[in-house]
């Protein structure tokens, strides 16, 4: 099954926004004082959530061990997997 | 403990087959400063270092998680549905006849992985001097895998991992300057 | 602060060398070695851009340009 060129669309601005929130947490990690960054970290935390819930419920759970919610059957395992991507 | 997210940090490409060029990235995957390498070290080294810093440590080394998925899924794309013939072209012969497919975790040529890579001196100048000079090793070696790359979209991954080993190299430099300070002294004495 | 990622030199050229000699050869000075500590609120990149920078942070941007055209 071929994936629909929206599941490329939507990974990549989920890729996006969770990129600098890993540059931002190690910046933070040596700068734990600067409060406008802290804040754009909460601001784009919740923008990563709000694509992730739009991701996941076209394409299936990013996390699991709970970090996602699943549908019935279990879709956790199911293919493709992003290096098939 | 760590979750699985089902995602790639970078959203990888390449071009065409080329097991030539699989060959040569696995130096990232099982190399002296690859990606494994990485990872493990800092995770490792989280155990003995001041406080201050440990947080930085944990998120580096599960950063180079993520980057050796990344290497992992090119090695994946360049070599998928090659032929014992091309992979024998590439240099990659002796590969097949232990591997076929598979993944192993050694460097470019061969030799594998070792964990007398990582060095745990327990000194955490020691430490972060000797992360700073894998995060420098590991740009180098990316400059040399792209000068011998000629595939625009690979490249483009591979320049992306180059930028990060120079993020990381900064934020391990400020580890060091947060460590130097005096501002604890007292509470050590 | 002003400063170029890339230094030059001149290596010795001997007529007994065997292959033709590269008269400039060159290395990167990346600029992580130029900040000690990255003050707060410096530029960065779009969100959009980021990740294709690799780096949120323009200061620490340092771009790798292909050696191949140079033949």
């Amino acid at each position: 099954m071929e994936l629909p060129e929206s599941y490329y669309q939507l990974l990549e601005k989920i890729q996006q926004v969770d990129f600098v929130l890993v540059d931002l947490t190690l910046y933070l990690d040596t700068h734990p004082d600067d409060l406008e960054a802290v804040k754009q970290f909460n601001q784009l935390a919740y923008e990563s959530k709000q694509l992730k819930a739009q991701f996941e419920s076209q394409f299936g759970p990013l996390l699991q061990f709970g970090g996602s919610f699943s549908s019935y059957p279990w879709n956790w395992k199911d293919a493709p997997w992003p290096w098939q991507v | 403990m760590w979750l699985y997210e089902k995602k790639l940090q970078y959203p990888v490409k390449v071009s065409q087959c080329n097991p030539r060029l699989a060959k040569y990235l696995i130096e990232q995957y099982g190399g002296a400063d690859g990606e494994l390498s990485a990872a493990l070290r800092y995770l490792n080294q989280r155990y003995t270092i001041p406080d201050k810093v440990v947080g930085l440590l944990n998120d580096i080394g599960t950063e180079e998680f993520a980057h050796l998925e990344m290497i992992a899924t090119m090695i994946y794309k360049l070599t998928k549905d090659a032929t014992p013939e091309q992979l024998q072209q590439a240099g990659l012969g002796d590969y097949y006849v232990n591997h076929d497919q598979a993944l192993y975790y050694q460097n470019a040529a061969g030799s594998p992985w070792t964990a007398t890579y990582i060095q745990a001196k327990g000194d955490p100048i020691a430490d972060l001097y000797e992360d700073i000079a894998a995060e420098e090793k590991a740009r180098a070696t990316y400059q040399w895998i792209i000068d011998l790359s000629d595939d625009p979209f690979l490249n483009e991954s591979l320049k992306f991992l180059r930028e990060r080993e120079i993020v990381h190299a900064q934020r391990f430099h400020e580890a060091v300057e947060i460590l130097k300070e005096e501002r604890d002294r007292k509470k050590v004495f | 602060m002003e400063q170029t990622s890339i230094k030059y030199y001149h290596p010795y050229v001997s007529p007994f060398d065997p292959c033709p000699p590269k008269r400039i050869k060159y290395y990167s000075t990346p600029p992580n070695l130029y900040i000690r500590f990255q003050p707060m609120n410096t530029a960065q990149f779009p969100i959009e851009e980021a990740l294709y920078r690799g780096t949120l942070w323009k200061c620490l941007y340092d771009p790798y340009p292909p050696k191949r055209e140079e033949g």
